[in-house]
Protein backbone atom coordinates (compact mmCIF):
# COMPACT_ATOMS: atom_id res chain seq x y z
CA UNK A 1 0.00 0.00 0.00
CA UNK A 2 1.26 3.58 -0.74
CA UNK A 3 3.49 4.88 2.14
CA UNK A 4 1.83 8.31 1.23
CA UNK A 5 -2.12 7.42 1.70
CA UNK A 6 -1.16 5.18 4.71
CA UNK A 7 0.35 8.30 6.28
CA UNK A 8 -2.00 10.48 5.71
CA UNK A 9 -4.63 8.17 7.03
CA UNK A 10 -2.55 7.25 10.05
CA UNK A 11 -2.32 10.52 10.89
CA UNK A 12 -5.88 11.43 10.66
CA UNK A 13 -6.68 8.23 12.86
CA UNK A 14 -4.10 9.68 15.28
CA UNK A 15 -5.67 13.25 15.43
CA UNK A 16 -9.02 11.45 16.12
CA UNK A 17 -7.27 9.86 19.06
CA UNK A 18 -5.68 12.50 20.15
CA UNK A 19 -9.14 14.76 20.85
CA UNK A 20 -10.77 11.40 21.64
CA UNK A 21 -13.18 12.87 24.25
CA UNK A 22 -14.41 14.93 21.86
CA UNK A 23 -14.47 12.87 18.73
CA UNK A 24 -15.29 9.54 20.58
CA UNK A 25 -16.92 10.21 23.73
CA UNK A 26 -18.87 13.29 23.58
CA UNK A 27 -21.18 11.91 20.46
CA UNK A 28 -21.20 8.47 22.62
CA UNK A 29 -22.69 10.48 25.17
CA UNK A 30 -25.07 12.38 23.13
CA UNK A 31 -26.52 9.21 21.71
CA UNK A 32 -27.33 8.04 25.11
CA UNK A 33 -28.90 10.90 26.05
CA UNK A 34 -31.11 10.81 23.12
CA UNK A 35 -31.89 7.21 23.94
CA UNK A 36 -32.81 8.21 27.48
CA UNK A 37 -35.44 10.60 26.63
CA UNK A 38 -37.37 8.96 24.07
CA UNK A 39 -37.16 5.97 25.01
CA UNK A 40 -38.81 7.29 28.77
CA UNK A 41 -40.88 9.20 26.92
CA UNK A 42 -42.23 6.69 23.83
CA UNK A 43 -41.52 3.50 25.14
CA UNK A 44 -45.30 2.85 26.67
CA UNK A 45 -47.11 4.27 23.26
CA UNK A 46 -45.10 2.81 20.07
CA UNK A 47 -44.61 -0.14 19.09
CA UNK A 48 -43.21 -0.15 15.56
CA UNK A 49 -42.42 -3.48 14.53
CA UNK A 50 -44.84 -5.90 16.60
CA UNK A 51 -42.76 -7.38 19.73
CA UNK A 52 -39.81 -5.22 19.36
CA UNK A 53 -39.79 -2.39 22.35
CA UNK A 54 -39.48 1.11 21.53
CA UNK A 55 -35.94 1.09 22.70
CA UNK A 56 -34.82 -1.67 21.15
CA UNK A 57 -36.33 -0.13 17.39
CA UNK A 58 -34.45 2.70 18.43
CA UNK A 59 -30.86 1.67 19.07
CA UNK A 60 -29.85 0.74 15.68
CA UNK A 61 -31.36 4.05 14.20
CA UNK A 62 -29.23 5.97 16.85
CA UNK A 63 -25.96 3.87 15.64
CA UNK A 64 -26.46 4.85 12.28
CA UNK A 65 -27.05 8.26 12.89
CA UNK A 66 -24.12 8.32 15.27
CA UNK A 67 -22.11 6.57 12.80
CA UNK A 68 -22.97 9.14 10.10
CA UNK A 69 -22.74 12.22 11.63
CA UNK A 70 -19.52 11.69 12.52
CA UNK A 71 -18.05 10.02 9.56
CA UNK A 72 -18.97 13.35 8.31
CA UNK A 73 -17.52 15.91 11.27
CA UNK A 74 -14.12 13.63 11.12
CA UNK A 75 -13.07 14.87 7.30
CA UNK A 76 -15.10 18.50 7.44
CA UNK A 77 -13.78 19.50 10.39
CA UNK A 78 -9.95 18.14 9.79
CA UNK A 79 -10.30 19.45 6.10
CA UNK A 80 -11.53 23.40 7.20
CA UNK A 81 -9.25 23.06 10.68
CA UNK A 82 -5.90 22.76 8.39
CA UNK A 83 -7.22 25.29 5.29
CA UNK A 84 -7.43 28.05 8.73
CA UNK A 85 -4.53 27.07 10.35
CA UNK A 86 -2.99 26.96 6.76
CA UNK A 87 -1.87 23.60 8.02
CA UNK A 88 -3.41 21.96 4.90
CA UNK A 89 -0.18 22.90 2.98
CA UNK A 90 1.66 20.23 4.00
CA UNK A 91 -0.44 17.90 1.83
CA UNK A 92 -0.65 19.63 -0.49
CA UNK A 93 3.32 20.22 -0.86
CA UNK A 94 3.57 16.55 -0.84
CA UNK A 95 3.81 13.88 -3.69
CA UNK A 96 -0.01 13.25 -3.03
CA UNK A 97 -2.35 11.93 -5.58
CA UNK A 98 -6.15 12.70 -5.42
CA UNK A 99 -7.16 9.52 -5.36
CA UNK A 100 -5.27 8.64 -2.09
CA UNK A 101 -6.39 12.08 -0.74
CA UNK A 102 -9.96 11.22 -1.01
CA UNK A 103 -9.19 7.39 0.32
CA UNK A 104 -7.36 8.67 3.58
CA UNK A 105 -9.79 11.54 4.67
CA UNK A 106 -12.75 8.96 3.43
CA UNK A 107 -11.21 6.10 5.45
CA UNK A 108 -10.52 8.03 8.30
CA UNK A 109 -14.02 9.08 8.42
CA UNK A 110 -15.61 5.57 7.90
CA UNK A 111 -13.27 4.00 11.18
CA UNK A 112 -13.95 7.11 13.50
CA UNK A 113 -17.96 6.66 12.60
CA UNK A 114 -17.51 2.58 12.80
CA UNK A 115 -15.81 3.12 16.71
CA UNK A 116 -18.75 5.77 17.69
CA UNK A 117 -21.31 3.43 16.42
CA UNK A 118 -19.62 0.72 18.18
CA UNK A 119 -19.63 2.55 21.20
CA UNK A 120 -23.18 3.73 20.95
CA UNK A 121 -23.97 -0.09 20.38
CA UNK A 122 -22.43 -1.18 23.42
CA UNK A 123 -23.63 0.91 25.60
CA UNK A 124 -27.07 0.84 24.40
CA UNK A 125 -26.83 -2.31 25.66
CA UNK A 126 -27.77 -1.71 28.79
CA UNK A 127 -31.19 -0.36 28.29
CA UNK A 128 -32.45 -3.08 25.83
CA UNK A 129 -30.77 -5.76 23.69
CA UNK A 130 -32.03 -5.80 20.56
CA UNK A 131 -31.69 -8.64 17.97
CA UNK A 132 -28.44 -8.68 15.36
CA UNK A 133 -30.01 -11.16 13.00
CA UNK A 134 -28.10 -10.31 9.75
CA UNK A 135 -24.68 -8.65 11.02
CA UNK A 136 -23.11 -8.00 7.72
CA UNK A 137 -26.04 -6.16 6.31
CA UNK A 138 -25.39 -3.85 8.90
CA UNK A 139 -21.67 -4.08 8.44
CA UNK A 140 -22.56 -2.95 4.49
CA UNK A 141 -24.69 0.19 5.42
CA UNK A 142 -22.17 0.90 7.78
CA UNK A 143 -19.63 1.23 6.09
CA UNK A 144 -21.31 2.63 2.83
CA UNK A 145 -22.75 5.10 4.68
CA UNK A 146 -20.24 6.24 6.67
CA UNK A 147 -18.37 6.43 3.37
CA UNK A 148 -20.71 8.54 1.60
CA UNK A 149 -21.13 10.87 4.76
CA UNK A 150 -17.38 10.84 4.97
CA UNK A 151 -17.18 12.30 1.03
CA UNK A 152 -19.94 14.21 1.64
CA UNK A 153 -17.34 15.97 4.48
CA UNK A 154 -14.30 16.94 2.47
CA UNK A 155 -16.79 18.27 0.06
CA UNK A 156 -17.91 20.28 3.08
CA UNK A 157 -14.12 21.22 3.61
CA UNK A 158 -13.38 21.72 0.89
CA UNK A 159 -16.21 24.13 0.55
CA UNK A 160 -16.41 26.14 3.34
CA UNK A 161 -14.05 28.94 4.12
CA UNK A 162 -14.92 29.35 7.44
CA UNK A 163 -16.41 27.41 10.37
CA UNK A 164 -19.38 29.43 9.90
CA UNK A 165 -20.35 28.04 6.44
CA UNK A 166 -19.39 24.59 7.86
CA UNK A 167 -22.44 24.73 10.85
CA UNK A 168 -24.80 25.86 8.06
CA UNK A 169 -23.27 22.54 6.14
CA UNK A 170 -24.19 20.62 8.95
CA UNK A 171 -27.13 21.91 10.95
CA UNK A 172 -29.35 22.85 6.95
CA UNK A 173 -28.22 19.81 5.80
CA UNK A 174 -27.07 16.62 7.17
CA UNK A 175 -28.73 17.03 10.73
CA UNK A 176 -32.32 17.66 8.89
CA UNK A 177 -31.65 14.58 6.56
CA UNK A 178 -30.21 12.38 9.66
CA UNK A 179 -33.61 13.59 12.06
CA UNK A 180 -36.21 12.96 9.23
CA UNK A 181 -34.69 9.57 7.68
CA UNK A 182 -36.36 7.77 10.29
CA UNK A 183 -34.05 7.48 12.99
CA UNK A 184 -37.17 7.88 15.90
CA UNK A 185 -39.28 6.68 13.69
CA UNK A 186 -41.04 4.16 10.85
CA UNK A 187 -42.21 6.09 7.52
CA UNK A 188 -45.16 3.98 7.55
CA UNK A 189 -46.55 6.12 10.64
CA UNK A 190 -46.05 9.57 8.29
CA UNK A 191 -48.45 10.76 6.16
CA UNK A 192 -48.42 10.41 2.77
CA UNK A 193 -46.69 13.20 1.42
CA UNK A 194 -44.02 13.24 4.06
CA UNK A 195 -43.49 9.29 3.04
CA UNK A 196 -43.18 10.26 -0.58
CA UNK A 197 -40.64 13.08 0.16
CA UNK A 198 -38.74 10.17 2.62
CA UNK A 199 -37.83 8.49 -0.51
CA UNK A 200 -35.59 11.04 -1.68
CA UNK A 201 -33.62 11.27 1.10
CA UNK A 202 -30.78 8.72 1.01
CA UNK A 203 -30.10 8.92 4.86
CA UNK A 204 -33.50 6.99 4.94
CA UNK A 205 -32.02 4.27 2.83
CA UNK A 206 -29.26 3.77 4.85
CA UNK A 207 -30.77 3.71 8.67
CA UNK A 208 -33.58 1.61 7.09
CA UNK A 209 -31.16 -1.22 5.28
CA UNK A 210 -28.87 -1.15 8.99
CA UNK A 211 -32.12 -1.56 10.98
CA UNK A 212 -33.00 -4.64 8.83
CA UNK A 213 -29.52 -5.88 9.70
CA UNK A 214 -30.85 -5.97 13.33
CA UNK A 215 -34.78 -6.93 13.00
CA UNK A 216 -34.77 -8.73 9.45
CA UNK A 217 -37.70 -6.29 9.08
CA UNK A 218 -37.66 -2.49 7.04
CA UNK A 219 -39.82 -0.02 5.57
CA UNK A 220 -38.61 -1.27 2.01
CA UNK A 221 -36.22 -3.89 0.45
CA UNK A 222 -32.25 -3.89 1.69
CA UNK A 223 -31.62 -4.44 -1.58
CA UNK A 224 -33.35 -1.53 -3.33
CA UNK A 225 -31.68 0.65 -0.32
CA UNK A 226 -28.11 -1.07 -0.97
CA UNK A 227 -28.32 -0.32 -4.48
CA UNK A 228 -29.68 3.29 -3.80
CA UNK A 229 -27.02 3.98 -1.18
CA UNK A 230 -24.24 2.16 -3.39
CA UNK A 231 -25.37 4.74 -6.60
CA UNK A 232 -24.93 7.73 -3.42
CA UNK A 233 -21.68 6.85 -2.48
CA UNK A 234 -20.44 6.41 -6.23
CA UNK A 235 -21.66 9.62 -7.49
CA UNK A 236 -20.56 11.61 -4.18
CA UNK A 237 -17.30 9.68 -4.78
CA UNK A 238 -16.92 10.95 -8.63
CA UNK A 239 -17.98 14.56 -7.69
CA UNK A 240 -15.73 14.54 -5.07
CA UNK A 241 -12.45 13.43 -7.00
CA UNK A 242 -13.59 15.66 -10.00
CA UNK A 243 -13.17 18.89 -6.99
CA UNK A 244 -10.10 17.28 -5.93
CA UNK A 245 -9.00 16.86 -9.53
CA UNK A 246 -9.67 20.52 -10.60
CA UNK A 247 -8.05 22.04 -7.07
CA UNK A 248 -11.35 23.78 -6.47
CA UNK A 249 -10.18 25.93 -3.41
CA UNK A 250 -7.17 23.99 -2.70
CA UNK A 251 -5.24 24.93 -5.40
CA UNK A 252 -5.45 28.81 -6.63
CA UNK B 1 21.51 17.66 -17.36
CA UNK B 2 17.85 18.76 -16.92
CA UNK B 3 18.25 22.14 -14.90
CA UNK B 4 17.02 22.29 -11.16
CA UNK B 5 14.12 24.93 -12.21
CA UNK B 6 12.95 25.71 -15.23
CA UNK B 7 10.59 28.19 -15.98
CA UNK B 8 9.55 29.31 -19.65
CA UNK B 9 6.85 32.10 -20.53
CA UNK B 10 4.72 31.74 -17.24
CA UNK B 11 2.16 34.05 -16.94
CA UNK B 12 -0.77 34.00 -13.46
CA UNK B 13 -3.16 36.50 -13.26
CA UNK B 14 -5.28 36.88 -10.35
CA UNK B 15 -8.30 39.15 -11.38
CA UNK B 16 -6.91 42.36 -12.36
CA UNK B 17 -3.82 41.88 -11.00
CA UNK B 18 -0.92 40.16 -13.34
CA UNK B 19 0.76 38.51 -10.78
CA UNK B 20 3.80 36.90 -13.29
CA UNK B 21 3.77 38.22 -16.37
CA UNK B 22 5.93 36.08 -19.33
CA UNK B 23 8.60 34.52 -16.78
CA UNK B 24 11.70 32.85 -17.89
CA UNK B 25 13.89 31.76 -14.96
CA UNK B 26 16.63 28.67 -15.00
CA UNK B 27 18.40 27.77 -11.95
CA UNK B 28 21.15 24.90 -12.86
CA UNK B 29 21.57 22.12 -10.47
CA UNK B 30 24.00 22.88 -7.62
CA UNK B 31 23.40 26.76 -7.54
CA UNK B 32 22.37 29.12 -4.93
CA UNK B 33 20.17 31.31 -6.11
CA UNK B 34 18.25 34.16 -4.62
CA UNK B 35 14.70 35.55 -5.96
CA UNK B 36 14.85 39.32 -5.38
CA UNK B 37 11.68 41.66 -4.90
CA UNK B 38 9.62 44.35 -3.65
CA UNK B 39 6.55 42.84 -1.50
CA UNK B 40 3.80 41.91 -4.22
CA UNK B 41 6.48 41.28 -7.22
CA UNK B 42 5.49 37.80 -7.60
CA UNK B 43 8.23 35.93 -5.70
CA UNK B 44 5.90 33.45 -3.31
CA UNK B 45 3.12 33.39 -6.41
CA UNK B 46 6.24 31.79 -8.64
CA UNK B 47 7.22 29.53 -6.01
CA UNK B 48 3.46 28.64 -5.15
CA UNK B 49 3.59 27.85 -9.10
CA UNK B 50 6.52 25.34 -8.60
CA UNK B 51 5.12 23.61 -5.50
CA UNK B 52 1.74 23.21 -7.22
CA UNK B 53 -0.27 25.09 -5.09
CA UNK B 54 -1.00 27.10 -7.64
CA UNK B 55 -1.53 25.98 -11.29
CA UNK B 56 -0.32 28.77 -14.11
CA UNK B 57 -2.33 30.60 -16.51
CA UNK B 58 0.27 29.99 -19.49
CA UNK B 59 3.65 28.28 -19.98
CA UNK B 60 5.47 25.65 -18.41
CA UNK B 61 7.48 25.03 -15.11
CA UNK B 62 9.39 21.98 -14.33
CA UNK B 63 12.11 20.90 -11.86
CA UNK B 64 14.94 18.34 -13.11
CA UNK B 65 12.83 17.85 -15.91
CA UNK B 66 9.28 16.94 -14.52
CA UNK B 67 6.54 19.03 -15.06
CA UNK B 68 5.13 20.09 -12.22
CA UNK B 69 1.30 20.16 -13.54
CA UNK B 70 1.52 16.65 -15.63
CA UNK B 71 4.00 15.17 -13.25
CA UNK B 72 3.35 16.59 -10.22
CA UNK B 73 3.95 13.41 -7.95
CA UNK B 74 7.57 13.59 -9.60
CA UNK B 75 8.15 17.08 -9.39
CA UNK B 76 7.20 17.65 -5.79
CA UNK B 77 9.24 14.20 -4.71
CA UNK B 78 12.11 16.49 -5.97
CA UNK B 79 11.28 19.90 -3.72
CA UNK B 80 11.58 20.68 -0.74
CA UNK B 81 9.58 24.29 0.58
CA UNK B 82 10.07 26.38 3.11
CA UNK B 83 6.62 28.27 2.99
CA UNK B 84 6.87 31.68 4.33
CA UNK B 85 3.82 31.53 7.00
CA UNK B 86 4.44 30.06 10.37
CA UNK B 87 1.72 27.18 9.42
CA UNK B 88 1.71 23.96 11.71
CA UNK B 89 -0.73 21.25 13.21
CA UNK B 90 -1.42 21.44 16.84
CA UNK B 91 -2.39 18.14 17.29
CA UNK B 92 1.15 16.47 16.82
CA UNK B 93 4.73 16.46 18.32
CA UNK B 94 8.12 17.87 16.52
CA UNK B 95 8.76 14.10 15.90
CA UNK B 96 5.42 13.27 14.70
CA UNK B 97 5.22 16.21 12.56
CA UNK B 98 8.64 14.86 10.85
CA UNK B 99 7.37 11.68 10.64
CA UNK B 100 4.43 12.47 8.99
CA UNK B 101 6.06 14.40 6.69
CA UNK B 102 8.24 11.73 5.50
CA UNK B 103 5.85 9.71 5.16
CA UNK B 104 3.39 12.03 2.76
CA UNK B 105 6.64 11.66 0.52
CA UNK B 106 6.23 8.07 0.75
CA UNK B 107 9.55 7.81 3.58
CA UNK B 108 9.07 4.84 6.00
CA UNK B 109 11.85 4.52 9.06
CA UNK B 110 13.14 7.52 7.97
CA UNK B 111 14.28 8.54 11.65
CA UNK B 112 18.33 8.73 11.75
CA UNK B 113 17.83 11.16 8.80
CA UNK B 114 15.14 12.86 11.18
CA UNK B 115 17.42 12.45 14.02
CA UNK B 116 20.05 14.43 11.95
CA UNK B 117 18.20 17.20 10.64
CA UNK B 118 16.67 17.86 14.24
CA UNK B 119 20.12 17.84 15.41
CA UNK B 120 21.66 20.69 12.99
CA UNK B 121 17.86 22.79 13.74
CA UNK B 122 19.10 22.18 17.40
CA UNK B 123 15.47 20.91 17.64
CA UNK B 124 17.30 18.01 19.67
CA UNK B 125 15.85 18.65 23.06
CA UNK B 126 11.91 19.83 21.46
CA UNK B 127 11.77 16.30 19.62
CA UNK B 128 8.70 15.30 21.96
CA UNK B 129 7.64 18.95 22.90
CA UNK B 130 3.87 19.47 21.14
CA UNK B 131 4.00 22.01 18.29
CA UNK B 132 1.58 24.41 20.23
CA UNK B 133 4.10 24.85 22.81
CA UNK B 134 7.12 25.68 21.20
CA UNK B 135 8.27 29.47 20.20
CA UNK B 136 8.49 31.35 17.06
CA UNK B 137 11.62 30.39 15.93
CA UNK B 138 11.44 26.82 17.29
CA UNK B 139 8.36 26.75 14.93
CA UNK B 140 10.21 28.33 12.18
CA UNK B 141 13.25 25.78 12.70
CA UNK B 142 10.50 22.97 12.39
CA UNK B 143 9.20 24.33 8.61
CA UNK B 144 12.72 23.71 8.02
CA UNK B 145 13.27 20.31 8.99
CA UNK B 146 9.78 19.31 7.66
CA UNK B 147 11.10 20.84 3.91
CA UNK B 148 14.20 18.82 4.31
CA UNK B 149 13.07 15.54 5.40
CA UNK B 150 12.63 13.54 2.37
CA UNK B 151 16.40 14.85 1.18
CA UNK B 152 14.86 16.57 -1.66
CA UNK B 153 17.91 17.73 -4.52
CA UNK B 154 15.62 21.28 -4.93
CA UNK B 155 14.90 23.16 -1.73
CA UNK B 156 12.98 26.22 -2.09
CA UNK B 157 12.97 28.82 0.99
CA UNK B 158 10.56 31.65 0.72
CA UNK B 159 11.48 33.70 2.96
CA UNK B 160 12.43 31.74 6.12
CA UNK B 161 14.31 34.22 8.18
CA UNK B 162 11.82 36.68 8.13
CA UNK B 163 11.49 37.54 11.93
CA UNK B 164 13.63 34.87 13.16
CA UNK B 165 16.69 36.20 15.85
CA UNK B 166 20.65 35.94 14.59
CA UNK B 167 21.33 32.15 16.13
CA UNK B 168 18.17 30.86 13.92
CA UNK B 169 19.36 32.33 10.92
CA UNK B 170 23.46 30.99 11.25
CA UNK B 171 22.17 27.53 12.50
CA UNK B 172 19.89 27.25 9.43
CA UNK B 173 22.66 28.78 6.93
CA UNK B 174 25.18 26.35 7.74
CA UNK B 175 22.98 23.65 7.36
CA UNK B 176 21.66 24.77 4.03
CA UNK B 177 25.15 26.02 2.91
CA UNK B 178 26.31 22.17 3.93
CA UNK B 179 23.23 20.61 1.75
CA UNK B 180 24.09 22.92 -1.30
CA UNK B 181 27.76 21.87 -0.88
CA UNK B 182 26.91 18.37 -1.74
CA UNK B 183 25.02 19.28 -4.20
CA UNK B 184 21.54 20.03 -3.73
CA UNK B 185 19.82 23.44 -5.87
CA UNK B 186 18.92 26.65 -3.32
CA UNK B 187 16.52 28.84 -4.26
CA UNK B 188 16.24 31.36 -1.71
CA UNK B 189 13.53 34.58 -1.57
CA UNK B 190 14.59 37.18 0.83
CA UNK B 191 14.51 40.73 2.10
CA UNK B 192 17.49 40.73 4.01
CA UNK B 193 19.89 41.84 1.04
CA UNK B 194 23.23 41.02 2.97
CA UNK B 195 21.81 37.35 2.83
CA UNK B 196 21.61 37.19 -0.47
CA UNK B 197 25.03 38.75 -1.57
CA UNK B 198 26.28 36.11 1.39
CA UNK B 199 24.77 33.32 0.07
CA UNK B 200 23.94 33.72 -3.18
CA UNK B 201 25.68 33.06 -6.72
CA UNK B 202 23.21 34.77 -8.70
CA UNK B 203 20.56 36.63 -7.94
CA UNK B 204 17.00 37.64 -9.84
CA UNK B 205 15.45 40.76 -9.14
CA UNK B 206 11.50 40.69 -9.60
CA UNK B 207 8.95 43.63 -10.11
CA UNK B 208 5.17 43.37 -10.88
CA UNK B 209 5.55 40.49 -12.06
CA UNK B 210 8.74 40.94 -14.38
CA UNK B 211 12.05 39.84 -13.96
CA UNK B 212 13.79 42.80 -14.19
CA UNK B 213 17.71 41.71 -13.46
CA UNK B 214 19.43 38.76 -13.44
CA UNK B 215 23.58 38.07 -13.27
CA UNK B 216 25.55 36.64 -10.48
CA UNK B 217 25.43 38.63 -7.20
CA UNK B 218 29.10 39.98 -7.87
CA UNK B 219 28.22 41.34 -11.45
CA UNK B 220 24.61 42.93 -10.35
CA UNK B 221 26.50 44.53 -7.41
CA UNK B 222 29.27 45.90 -9.56
CA UNK B 223 26.78 46.82 -12.55
CA UNK B 224 25.23 49.89 -10.65
CA UNK B 225 27.34 53.06 -9.84
CA UNK B 226 27.31 52.53 -5.93
CA UNK B 227 31.00 52.55 -5.27
CA UNK B 228 31.84 55.37 -2.77
CA UNK B 229 34.60 57.04 -1.53
CA UNK B 230 35.11 58.82 1.72
CA UNK B 231 37.38 61.57 1.94
CA UNK B 232 39.07 64.51 4.53
CA UNK B 233 40.56 67.07 2.83
CA UNK B 234 42.91 69.29 3.54
CA UNK B 235 41.32 72.57 1.83
CA UNK B 236 37.82 72.79 0.25
CA UNK B 237 36.43 70.13 -2.73
CA UNK B 238 37.23 71.89 -6.25
CA UNK B 239 34.06 72.38 -7.90
CA UNK B 240 34.45 70.31 -10.65
CA UNK B 241 33.48 67.49 -8.42
CA UNK B 242 30.57 68.81 -6.64
CA UNK B 243 28.28 67.00 -8.78
CA UNK B 244 29.42 63.71 -7.34
CA UNK B 245 29.03 64.38 -3.77
CA UNK B 246 26.40 62.39 -1.98
CA UNK B 247 27.43 63.81 1.73
CA UNK B 248 29.20 66.56 2.86
CA UNK B 249 30.36 67.29 6.76
CA UNK B 250 33.06 70.09 7.37
CA UNK B 251 35.53 68.90 5.50
CA UNK B 252 34.51 65.57 4.67
CA UNK B 253 33.03 64.14 1.42
CA UNK B 254 31.39 61.50 0.47
CA UNK B 255 32.04 61.40 -3.22
CA UNK B 256 29.98 58.49 -5.81
CA UNK B 257 31.81 56.70 -8.23
CA UNK B 258 30.80 54.68 -11.49
CA UNK B 259 33.57 52.49 -10.99
CA UNK B 260 36.81 51.84 -9.11
CA UNK B 261 38.99 53.27 -11.78
CA UNK B 262 37.11 56.22 -11.66
CA UNK B 263 38.83 57.07 -8.43
CA UNK B 264 41.95 57.33 -10.02
CA UNK B 265 40.57 60.49 -12.16
CA UNK B 266 39.08 61.82 -8.46
CA UNK B 267 42.79 61.71 -7.16
CA UNK B 268 44.16 63.27 -10.24
CA UNK B 269 41.83 66.35 -9.48
CA UNK B 270 42.81 66.75 -6.12
CA UNK B 271 46.71 66.33 -6.51
CA UNK B 272 46.10 69.72 -9.18
CA UNK B 273 44.00 71.46 -6.93
CA UNK B 274 47.07 71.03 -3.88
CA UNK B 275 44.90 69.44 -1.89
CA UNK B 276 46.03 66.60 0.61
CA UNK B 277 44.25 63.47 1.40
CA UNK B 278 43.78 63.50 5.57
CA UNK B 279 41.91 60.20 5.52
CA UNK B 280 39.98 58.15 2.85
CA UNK B 281 37.57 55.45 3.34
CA UNK B 282 36.37 53.39 0.33
CA UNK B 283 32.82 51.98 0.51
CA UNK B 284 31.74 48.83 -0.70
CA UNK B 285 28.87 48.80 -3.19
CA UNK B 286 25.30 48.55 -0.87
CA UNK B 287 22.79 45.56 -1.82
CA UNK B 288 20.50 47.37 -0.44
CA UNK B 289 21.40 50.32 -3.07
CA UNK B 290 21.65 48.18 -6.18
CA UNK B 291 18.41 46.53 -5.20
CA UNK B 292 16.47 50.25 -5.08
CA UNK B 293 18.24 51.19 -7.76
CA UNK B 294 18.14 48.16 -10.05
CA UNK B 295 13.78 47.57 -9.21
CA UNK B 296 13.57 52.00 -9.08
CA UNK B 297 15.09 52.10 -13.12
CA UNK B 298 13.06 49.19 -14.05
Amino acid sequence: MKTSFTTLFYKEALRVKKVAFQTLLAPILTSLLYLLIFSHVLAQHVEVYPGVRYTAFLIPGLVMMSVLQNAFANSSSSLIQSKITGNIVFVLLAPIAYGEFFAAYVLASVVRGLVVGAGVYLTALFFAVPPMLHPLWIMLFAVLGSAFLGAMGVVAGIWAEKFDQLAGFQNFIIMPLTFLSGVFYSIHSLPDFWQGLSRFNPFFYMIDGFRYGFFGASDISPWFSLAVVSVCFAAMTGFTLALLRSGYKLRI
Amino acid sequence: MSPAVDVRQVCKRFGSLQALDNVDLRIEAGEFFGLLGPNGAGKTTLINLLSGLARPDSGQLSILGYDVVTQYRDSRRLLGVVPQELVFDPFFTVRETLRLQSGYFGLRNNDAWIDEVMHHLDLDDKADTNMRKLSGGMKRRVLVAQALVHKPPVIVLDEPTAGVDVELRQTMWRFIQRLNREGQTVLLTTHYLEEAEALCGRVAMLKRGKIVALDSTQNLLNSVATCRVQLRLSGALPAALSPQVTEQNGDSYVLALSSYPALETVLAQLREANLTVLEMNLQQPDPEEVFLQVVGSA
